[in-house]
């Protein structure tokens, strides 16, 4: 931003360099803990903060020990194969509900729509402590306290507002008179979707699936209500971690974590690309 | 005479029509309706429900309490209901229940726990036919405070299936004797603790306000490449998980962490701050969790702005300051509301960043529903506490609702 206006007065400019220089500053505030986490991942010591070698960029002051932790120890390689399959059913399991449901509320005939919208919405708005308690007290009548049933069941609850957002958005732009077109034609309901509605959509299901699978596998409050000792999560075992020792294995973990999160971002923005591309 | 165009027969059909196409669409809502109401609104139902439903000392003592309920309270109980309390107190101590017991007593009568666990002790070994006969001196003879009318007071209060005394105590409120509702003397906690979170909450949303406001606008001001360049850096802390931030912070605070480190190495500190495990990191890491929540609105309504207002206020003659406070700023008061409001409901109901970061004095009244929850195991006052959280955020939502536009918000 070199060239300014020619009408804008020397004080305008002062105000724009700080502002920039303040908008770069709170960036920068955004930033910090990630740019901290990911070299101190490689500390060869048990220590949360930059040693000397590691300041003068001495090799052996850096190694995958913390990395090799992770992936040899037995208790996190059940909680990564834990969050992934809890992750895997509930966000399943939210989209075919969620888009079967999205479906009937986008039709001009579905009765009491702000309600059952408001229904649907909720398990976003309800504070996760509160979600946590009432659950434990329910699932505990039906034995779920303690099994994935339960904690696939709490976690598709959550990811419900997502793919209820996503698909509802995706199908507002959706033109009703191509399904309607299949119909006259002769498809059936059935058919007219899915060669018809559904790849049109995809984009809006697909994202929806994503938010809810990373809610579940970013999910810690209900886990730690309603998981028992089996159920370990990766964000229990983090959580756990950071309250009795803490050991730099959970900067490993935390680095693996931002890159998926680099990784799921890109995936949400080339997928938004596709839908505003036709 | 004007005739309707359609005659009855074709309106019955349209109806009809029209009910099998509610039907039809309602048929797609209903099974995650149905999984909802189980799964979420149950629960939650639950939750309020225990809040006024409490039980469990009715189902441990049922006769005492029944004749409890029938006590005046003017005299010591008569004899005949000592016995009873003997009788069903030595069968929890057999069962190994009258510690639950004295649990919940305690409760209303700070104390007697250990009354009731040393008069079950002593009755387990006495034979059902002699307590019978005369319970109510083992009773006394065990303990003298049985003697006292505070004890049974106590437990009739505990005796009670509907009560509202766990909410009055989430108020710091309490009955007396004649049944009149007045404030608690001995302690003010949860009424601090909401005023607390409160206090929190506008310091939080206050801290993003001014930090998102700025870097929102100079966004929406910079070229659309720039802008999609550093939006990333907003949207990749708000999309990496809670515990990794959580954990990146604990690593920057620590007394030997890199902030403390820094500082000693600069020599512009000769001790390490106390930075970790208390209200300042607290709001230090609420408020970088919540920061891009305060932005993507912001941004969104800045964004639609078309710049010619500005221009033409400026051509017109007014001054910067004067532009900004008269068509610029209230121009974004909806994303301003919407932020405000949303990181001002999250972080009220936020728990576990206070739990891990906040040490004893960052606790905020979400973790002391989870303390009653898991430690006290006082569920019923969780409950309420609960409920009364539930409620105000509700109201605050529906504020949110009138407010805001949430199709707006750019979240990739």
């Amino acid at each position: 931003m070199s060239s300014f206006p020619s009408y804008y007065t020397i004080s305008h400019k002062i105000s724009f360099v700080l502002l920039k220089l303040f908008a770069f500053l709170v960036l920068f505030f955004l930033m910090l803990p990630l740019l901290i986490v990911i070299p101190l991942s490689f500390n060869i010591e048990p220590y949360f903060s930059f040693t000397q070698g590691m300041l003068k960029l001495d090799p052996n002051a850096y190694s995958l020990k913390w990395y090799h932790a992770f992936f040899s120890t037995p208790i996190w390689l059940t909680a990564i194969k834990n969050s992934l399959f809890i992750a895997t059913a509930s966000a399943l399991l939210a989209t075919t509900l969620g888009t079967l449901a999205a479906l009937g509320l986008s039709a001009n005939t579905m009765p009491f729509k702000r309600f059952i919208m408001a229904i649907f919405l909720s398990p976003m708005i309800v504070p996760l402590i509160i979600t946590a308690a009432g659950m434990f007290f329910f699932y505990a009548k039906f034995n779920l306290v303690g099994t994935y049933l339960g904690l696939i069941l709490a976690h598709t609850s959550l990811g419900i507002p997502f793919v209820i957002i996503t698909v509802c958005a995706s199908l507002k732009s959706f033109d009703q008179n191509l399904y309607n077109a299949a119909r006259l034609c002769g498809a059936s309901p059935i058919r007219a979707f899915f060669n018809i509605t559904f790849p049109l959509i995809k984009p809006g299901i697909l994202s929806g699936a994503l938010f809810a699978f990373v809610t579940s596998l970013d999910e810690i409050v209900l886990v730690l209500f309603l998981a028992g000792p089996e159920q370990r999560t990766i964000p229990r075992q983090m959580f756990s971690g950071l309250r009795e020792q803490i050991n730099p294995t959970i900067l490993a973990v935390s680095t693996l974590l931002t890159l998926m999160t680099i990784l799921l971002l890109i995936s949400l923005s080339l997928l938004r690309r596709n839908e505003k591309a036709p | 005479m004007k005739r309707s165009t359609l005659s009855s027969d074709e309106k019955a059909a349209a109806r009809a029509e029209l009910r099998h196409h509610q039907w039809l669409a309602f048929s797609l809502v209903l099974p995650l309706l149905c999984f909802l109401l189980f799964s979420f609104i149950a629960p939650i139902s639950t939750l309020l429900l225990r809040s006024v439903y409490h039980p469990n000392v009715q189902q441990l003592i049922p006769h005492t309490i029944a004749l409890l309920n029938e006590w005046d309270g003017h005299d010591l109980p008569n004899n005949n209901l000592m016995i009873q309390m003997a009788i069903e107190l030595k069968k929890l101590a057999k069962q190994r229940e009258a510690g639950e017991l004295a649990q919940e007593i305690n409760r209303n009568l700070a104390g007697s726990a250990s009354q009731i666990k040393i008069t079950a002790r002593q009755l387990r070994q006495i034979d059902d036919a002699i307590l019978m006969h005369k319970g109510q001196t083992y009773l006394q003879d065990a303990h003298p405070a049985w003697r006292d009318k505070a004890i049974w007071f106590a437990i009739k209060k505990a005796g009670q299936v509907f009560t509202d005394q766990y909410y009055l105590t989430a108020l710091d409120l309490e009955k007396n004797a004649q049944g009149k509702i007045q404030s608690r003397q001995d302690i003010n906690l949860y009424i601090a603790l909401f005023l607390k979170t409160l206090k929190m909450a506008f310091i939080v949303t206050g801290l993003t306000l001014i930090l998102g406001y700025p870097l929102a606008y100079y966004l929406a001001s910079a070229p659309a490449r720039t802008a999609n360049v550093l939006f990333i850096f907003v949207l990749l802390p708000f999309w990496t998980s809670i515990l990794v931030r959580t954990t990146a912070w604990i690593a920057l605070l620590q007394t030997n962490g890199v902030i403390n480190a820094s500082l000693l190495w600069l020599d512009i500190i000769k001790q390490p701050l106390p930075l970790l495990y208390n209200q300042f990191s607290t709001i230090i890491v609420m408020t970088h969790i919540l920061l891009p929540l305060m932005i993507l609105p912001l941004y969104a309504v800045m964004k639609s702005i078309d710049p010619c207002y500005v221009r033409a206020a400026g051509s017109l003659g007014a001054k910067p300051v004067r532009i900004f406070l008269t068509v610029y700023f209230p121009m974004t008061l909806s994303g301003l509301s919407a932020g405000i409001l949303l990181v001002f409901i999250l972080f009220i109901g936020y728990f576990i960043t206070p739990a891990l970061v906040g040490g004893t004095d960052g606790q905020l009244i979400s973790n002391i529903i989870a303390f009653h929850m898991q430690k006290s195991n006082n569920w019923a006052l969780a409950s309420a506490l609960g409920a009364l959280l539930l409620l105000f955020i509700i109201v605050l939502y529906w504020l949110f609702d009138r407010l805001t536009d949430p199709n707006k918000l750019k979240l990739v």
